[in-house]
């Protein structure tokens, strides 16, 4: 018998199921959502104990990322992913998530080839990409100053 | 004696004499796990890493086959195994205590085909009286090798397939002889015949859908095998596919219809089998090399020995692809090899 590989590669498309994609934004805007309210909670309780602007933000985000970690070690977070796809993903909290995981996963083979090796094997293109990308974009503010298109 | 193109029919049918399977937890709570032998519900095995708990569940499973068959690792002439991980991992060090010659194999998914094939061509042949054919899988294992890490949160797929962790074991042997005590007291099952797969790359590059890619490999080797030996689709109670799942058994039966043939009156398929897919989050169905395994094991042996099915035509499938060959971009090549299960009974 033969296959003809176009056309079955088109047919395999038609039979294939596919996330409901209304469902799955939705799902996506309340975990997210959630994700910060929790976030924005946090800060408004210490902003409430007295603690100044900056401190706020950077002890918000710790927690959020600590929260991530613990959830990542008890197995909890795939879950919540699963579930609310890019709403869990998004937020810092996902990518604490991609840094544990692989820390978690690869403690056995040792603590430089392992762990020190293997952390970044999934955030690593996101750091990578980010700073680039944060680069350029810095590049393009200077011009557009220089330019007179920013003011 | 040789059969057409590719296929093999034994003069002197190898018997598997006996057969074990364990299998991890969500495995027992499936539609199959009244039919295993025993349940790991520790998934890590009492091991340090998830690689030493494959290879542990090798090493029970062998060692309980043994066991039920009366046998001493010593009776054993040859073992034919293999797993999922790079370098036959599990493997390798599962059975290193057993002590019996080892042929290593990996035909991912297919595993468990391609042991039993070589079992039964090299009991045939004479160059042993009993071996053991034994294939697993580890849903941890595979997922770091294949996938993400376990904590990492990805979204599945609904085409994705869910990795067993499990293994299968049987025995196969040459009745008249084999030495040794006699195994289960009395003719079970006979692998009548064997047409060994080959390639079959329908261009499929998604490693998240792998029963697309794995049915036409099954396909070819069904005509195949019907072709070589002259025969048609009522020669057999049941084709039973290695672990196309959902999606790739509907490309199978389309493929199938397209040729002529009506597979499904008699098809079913091990991804399908081992899990319920409504109630247990398994997406398209179960996979990897132990999923054929322990459904061999838990369902299809025992329904010949009862006489429920006389003749099965047992199709494990593979889908051959890597993490590098995915990451560069390259299709997912498919092989299904198919091995003749026969009832004793059909030949008294």
């Amino acid at each position: 018998m033969e296959i003809d590989k176009k056309e079955y590669q088109e047919y395999i498309k038609t039979i294939t199921p596919v996330f409901p994609l209304w469902k799955n934004m939705l799902r996506a805007f309340v975990t997210g959502g959630a994700i910060c309210t929790l976030g924005q909670g946090i800060r408004s309780g210490l902003q409430a104990l007295g603690a100044g602007e900056e401190q706020t933000a950077v002890f918000q985000i710790l927690a959020l990322i600590l929260l991530s970690v613990v959830l990542t070690g008890l197995g909890v977070y795939p879950k919540l992913v699963q579930w609310g796809g890019a709403g869990a993903l998004v937020p810092i909290t996902g990518f604490a998530n991609s840094v544990a995981a692989p820390a978690i996963e690869n403690q056995a083979e040792g603590d430089v080839f392992g762990v020190g090796c293997k952390i970044f094997t999934i955030s690593g293109p996101v750091i990578l990409y980010g700073v680039l990308a944060s680069w350029v974009l810095g590049l393009l503010y200077w011009a557009g100053l220089r330019l007179g298109i920013f003011l | 004696m040789q059969k057409g193109n590719a296929s093999i029919l034994f003069e002197k049918p190898p018997a598997v004499g006996c057969w074990g399977c364990i299998a991890g937890k969500k495995e027992a709570e499936g539609p199959l796990g009244g039919g295993l032998d025993r349940t790991e519900t520790d998934d890590r095995l009492g091991q340090e890493t998830w690689e030493a708990a494959e290879s542990e569940l090798q090493r029970r499973t062998a060692r309980l086959t043994l066991k039920k068959a009366g046998l001493k690792a010593a009776d054993i002439r040859y073992l034919f195994a293999g797993d999922l991980l790079g370098q036959l991992t599990a493997t390798s060090f599962g059975v290193r205590e057993l002590g019996i010659p080892l042929f290593g194999l990996y035909g991912a998914c297919s595993t468990m085909g391609e042991a039993m094939a070589l079992a039964a061509v090299t009991v045939h042949a004479g160059a042993a009286d009993r071996v053991l054919a034994m294939a697993s899988s580890h849903f941890a294992t595979a997922e770091k090798q294949f996938r993400f890490p376990l904590g990492y949160g990805a979204q599945r797929p609904s085409s994705a397939s869910w990795t067993v962790t499990g293994c299968g074991a049987v025995v196969v042997e040459n009745r008249e002889t084999a030495a040794g005590p006699e195994t289960s007291g009395g003719c079970a099952v006979t692998i009548a015949g064997v047409t060994p797969g080959r390639i079959v790359d329908a261009g499929i590059r998604d490693s998240m859908n792998m029963g697309a890619a794995m049915a036409p490999a099954a396909a070819h080797t069904i005509c195949r095998n019907l072709e070589d030996l002259q025969t048609d689709l009522s020669y057999y109670d049941r084709i039973i596919t290695g672990d196309l799942g959902e999606v790739g058994s509907r490309a199978l039966l389309d493929l199938l219809k397209k040729e002529g043939l009506d597979l499904e009156p008699v098809h079913a398929d091990c991804g399908k089998e081992i899990y319920d897919r409504k109630r247990q989050d398994v997406h398209a169905g179960g996979s990897g090399s132990g999923c054929c395994a322990v459904t061999l094991c838990a369902r299809i042996l025992p329904n010949l020995r009862a006489g429920i099915w006389k003749r099965v035509l047992f199709l494990p499938t593979g889908a051959l692809l890597s993490p590098v060959s995915f990451n560069e971009g390259r299709s997912v090549p498919g092989i299904a090899h198919g091995i003749i299960l026969e009832a004793c009974s059909l030949r008294d």
